[in-house]
C-alpha cells in the first residue's frame, strides 16, 4: 500500500535532490518522446548540450538568452510568493521597452553623452511604466476582487498590439521614418550609440543586464527574506485570513508586491532595448514570449531568487541551443516541450518535498487488527 | 443589397460562428471547475485539438462528413490527453492547479508541443482538404436576418447548442450532475455519501479537455481551415473562455450568451475591413481584450462579491487524510 503523508518539516536537501532528480526525470521522458519521433535522443542532447555551453561562444549566447528571462522569472518570483499570480510579465516587459527606448531617444535629442546617464535613466524609464502597466491588474485584484490571472493576461494581448501600433500602424515618436526605405519597411528609430549598454569579460562575454538581474536578485532576496514586508507578505501568502487578524495591510501589499514585480519586468525591457537591439522591436519582442518562459524559471526555481539565476541561465542554454539548432533535424517546439516536461516533472517532485511517500506492506497488518478484524473474533 | 448583407447581420452570424470554439471550450472548463478543478492549460490544448484536428483531415480518407467527425474525435481524443497530464499532476500528486495549468499551456501551446507536432507532420504546407461547410438543414436559411445568423451555420454550431442543453440538464437534473456539484462545494461531504471525488475530478477534467480539444477543432476545421505556425490560429480565446465561466457564473446557458458577445467582438474587425470602415486595427483587435477585463471587473465587484455560483472547493486539492 502507498501511504501520503505530510511532512511536518521539510528536509534542505530535498529540495536541493529533487529538482535535480526532476530534471533527470524529465530528460528520461524526453528521451523516449525523441525515439518514438524517430530520432536520436543521445544525439540531440550531445547537440544542445555543445550549442548550448561548451562550443565555441556558445556560453556567451546562452547568457545572452538568459538575461531577459532571469528578469521575467524573478518578476514571477517576486508576484507568485504571494500567491499573486501576476502571468503580464510579457507585457509588463514590452512597456519597460518602450520606455527605456522614449527617454533613450529624448537624451540623444538632447546630446547626452554618457552610458551610465542611459543606463540609468533607461531602467527608471522601463522600471516605471513595468509597474504602471502591472499596476492595473493590481488596483482591479485590491479593489474590485477582479482575478488577476486573466486580467494580467489578458493585457499582454493589448501591450503587443500598443507596441506593434507605435511602429507599423503609427507616425509614433518610436518610429523611424527617416529614410524612404525606412518608411515602407516599419522599424523602430535606432538609439544614440552612447545608449548601448557595455558588456564585460572577453572570452565569455556578460552583458550589463545579466549583472543588473543578479543584483535584482539580491535585492528580492533581501527584501523578503530580511525586512518585515516580506515577513508580512508570506503570512499574507500562507495565511490572508491571520494576516487580517494581524492587521496587515493586504491591498497595499497586493500594489506593492505587483508594482515590483512589474518594475522588474519592465527593467527586463530596459535590458533587451539597451543591450540588444537598441531600438524597439515589436516583432522580436512579441516572438520571444520571455514572459511566459519567466514562469518556466521561477516555478522551477521555487521562487527563490537566487535560484531563479541558475535556472535562466539554464533555461537560456536550453534556448539558445534552440535557436542554434533550429532545423530539419530540430523541429521547432522542442523546447518549449521540453520546458512544459521539465515543469511538469518539477511539479510532480514537488509532492516529494512536501509529502512523505512510503510504500509498505503494513496495511495488511492493519487490516488484521482493524475494528472488521476484531468484530471477526 | 438585401438585409441579409447588412453590417449588423453579418457581425451577428460571425458572433455565433467565432463564438462557438469559446463556447465548447467554456463548457468544457465549466465542468472541469464544477467539480474542483481549475485548468488554465485551456489555450494550449486548444492548439493542440486545433492541429491534430487538422492532421486527421489529411490523414484520414473516406466520405467528407465521416472524415470530419474523425476529425472532430481526434481533436477531442487530443484535448483530453493533454488533460490527463492537468488531472494526474493536480489531482493525484496534489500539485498547484494554477501552476500546473500555465505549464499545460506552455507545454502544449503554440511554442511547445503543437509546433512540434505541426513542424513534424510539415502541416502548415498541407493544403486544407476537409472543412465544416454551413448546413442549411430546416431550409430556413434565406429568412430574413435570423436565417444567415441561427440556419446557415456549421454542424459544430448546432451541435454546440445540443451540447449546452444538454450540459445544463446534466449538472441540474441528474443524479450524476448533482454528484459533481457536491464534489466541487464539499469534495469532504461528498467523499463522506461514498462519491468517488478522485474518479468525479478525473472524469470531468478529461471531459473539459476533450471540449476545449474540440473548440481549438472549431478554428482549424471551420473558421479559418489552415494550420499556422505559433499560437495565432487560438491566439488568446483559450484565456477568454475560462474568463467567460466567471462571466456566466459557473452556468452553461449564460456561457452561449457569453461566448457570443466575445465571438461578435472578435469578428468585428474583419466585418468592418469588409464594408470600408477604417478603423486603427489593433484598436479593434484589442477590443475582446480589453471587453474581457472589464466584463471581468463588473462581475466581480457585483455579484461574485457573494461568490455567486463560484465552486466552494475550486483550486484547492482533495486530501482525505487532512479534511
Amino acid at each position: 500500500m502507498i501511504r501520503i503523508e505530510r511532512r511536518l518539516e521539510q528536509p534542505k536537501w530535498l529540495s536541493v535532490a529533487v529538482p535535480i532528480g526532476s530534471l533527470a526525470v524529465a530528460f528520461a521522458i524526453m528521451a523516449v518522446i525523441l525515439t518514438v519521433t524517430g530520432r536520436d535522443p543521445g544525439h540531440i542532447f550531445r547537440q544542445m548540450f555543445e550549442a548550448g555551453f561548451t562550443g565555441n561562444g556558445a556560453f556567451s549566447a546562452t547568457l545572452i538568452s538568459a538575461t531577459p528571462i532571469l528578469f521575467t522569472g524573478l518578476a514571477a518570483a517576486a508576484a507568485f510568493r504571494m500567491l499573486l499570480f501576476n502571468i503580464g510579465a510579457e507585457g509588463q516587459l514590452y512597456l519597460g521597452a518602450v520606455g527605456a527606448s522614449w527617454i533613450a531617444l529624448q537624451l540623444g535629442e538632447r546630446g547626452a553623452g554618457s552610458t551610465p546617464v542611459y543606463v540609468i535613466a533607461m531602467c527608471i524609464a522601463a522600471g516605471v511604466l513595468g509597474a504602471l502597466w502591472a499596476l492595473i491588474p493590481a488596483v482591479l485584484r485590491a479593489f474590485a476582487n477582479t482575478n488577476e490571472i486573466i486580467t494580467s493576461l489578458m493585457l499582454n494581448y493589448v501591450a503587443g498590439l500598443l507596441i506593434t501600433y507605435l511602429i507599423f500602424d503609427s507616425a509614433s515618436y518610436w518610429r523611424d521614418v527617416s529614410t524612404l526605405q525606412a518608411q515602407s519597411f516599419p522599424q523602430g528609430k535606432p538609439m544614440p550609440a552612447a545608449a548601448e549598454w557595455p558588456t564585460f569579460g572577453s572570452s565569455v562575454v556578460v552583458p550589463l543586464g545579466l549583472l543588473i538581474g543578479i543584483g535584482v536578485a539580491a535585492a528580492l532576496w533581501v527584501l523578503y527574506s530580511r525586512t518585515r514586508f516580506g515577513f508580512e507578505v508570506s503570512v499574507i501568502a500562507d495565511s490572508p485570513r491571520a494576516a487580517r487578524y494581524a492587521g496587515m495591510r493586504t491591498r497595499r501589499k497586493i500594489l506593492a508586491v505587483m508594482a515590483i514585480s512589474g518594475g522588474i519586468a519592465g527593467l527586463g525591457g530596459a535590458s533587451q532595448v539597451g543591450d540588444f537591439t537598441y531600438t524597439l522591436d515589436p516583432t522580436g519582442l512579441q516572438g520571444a514570449a520571455f514572459g511566459y518562459t519567466g514562469i518556466v524559471v521561477a516555478a522551477l526555481a521555487r521562487y527563490n531568487p537566487f535560484a531563479v539565476c541558475l535556472v535562466a541561465v539554464l533555461l537560456g542554454g536550453l534556448q539558445n541551443a534552440g535557436f542554434t539548432l533550429q532545423g530539419p533535424d530540430f523541429p521547432s517546439g522542442l523546447v518549449g516541450v521540453m520546458q512544459g516536461i521539465i515543469l511538469f516533472c518539477a511539479l510532480g517532485g514537488e509532492l516529494l518535498i512536501r509529502y512523505r511517500v512510503t510504500v509498505s506492506r503494513r496495511a495488511k497488518r492493519d487490516a488484521d487488527s482493524g475494528p472488521a478484524a476484531e468484530a471477526a473474533r | 443589397m438585401s438585409v441579409n448583407d447588412g453590417l449588423v447581420v453579418v457581425v451577428l452570424a460571425q458572433a455565433v460562428l467565432y463564438g462557438t470554439p469559446l463556447l465548447y471550450a467554456a463548457l468544457g472548463e465549466l465542468l472541469a471547475e464544477r467539480s474542483g478543478v481549475l485548468n488554465l492549460g485551456v489555450e494550449g490544448m486548444m492548439l493542440f485539438g486545433a492541429a491534430v484536428g487538422y492532421w486527421a483531415t489529411q490523414r484520414v480518407h473516406g466520405a467528407d462528413a465521416a472524415v470530419l467527425v474523425v476529425a472532430v474525435m481526434a481533436a477531442a481524443a487530443s484535448g483530453a490527453a493533454m488533460a490527463a497530464i492537468h488531472a494526474f499532476l493536480t489531482i493525484t500528486l496534489r500539485a498547484s492547479q494554477i501552476v500546473s495549468g500555465l505549464a499545460l499551456t506552455i507545454f502544449a501551446g503554440g511554442l511547445g508541443l503543437s509546433a512540434y507536432f505541426g513542424a513534424e507532420l510539415d502541416l502548415a504546407t498541407l493544403p486544407a482538404t476537409q472543412q465544416f461547410a454551413s448546413l442549411d438543414v430546416l431550409g430556413l436559411a434565406d429568412l430574413p436576418v435570423v436565417g444567415p445568423i441561427l440556419f446557415d451555420q456549421s454542424a459544430l454550431v448546432y451541435a454546440s447548442w445540443v451540447l449546452t442543453l444538454l450540459v445544463a440538464l446534466y449538472l441540474g437534473r441528474t443524479r450524476w450532475g448533482l454528484n459533481v456539484r457536491a464534489v466541487g462545494e464539499a469534495p469532504a461531504s461528498a467523499d463522506a455519501m461514498g462519491i468517488n471525488v478522485t474518479g468525479y475530478r478525473y472524469v470531468h477534467v478529461l471531459v473539459g479537455g476533450a471540449l476545449a480539444g474540440i473548440g481549438g477543432a472549431c478554428y482549424s476545421l471551420s473558421i479559418i481551415p489552415n494550420w499556422f505556425a505559433g499560437d495565432s490560429l487560438v491566439n488568446g480565446a483559450g484565456w477568454i473562455a475560462i474568463a467567460l465561466v466567471i462571466f456566466a457564473f459557473w452556468r452553461p446557458g449564460l456561457c452561449l450568451v457569453g461566448a457570443y458577445l466575445f465571438g461578435g467582438l472578435s469578428a468585428l474587425p474583419a466585418a468592418l475591413q469588409a464594408h470600408d470602415v477604417t478603423i486603427t486595427p489593433e484598436l479593434l483587435y484589442s477590443l475582446p481584450y480589453v471587453m474581457t477585463i472589464v466584463v471581468l471587473v463588473v462581475v466581480s465587484t457585483g455579484l461574485a462579491k457573494r461568490r455567486l455560483g463560484a465552486p466552494a472547493a475550486l483550486g484547492i486539492p482533495y486530501v482525505r487524510e487532512e479534511r
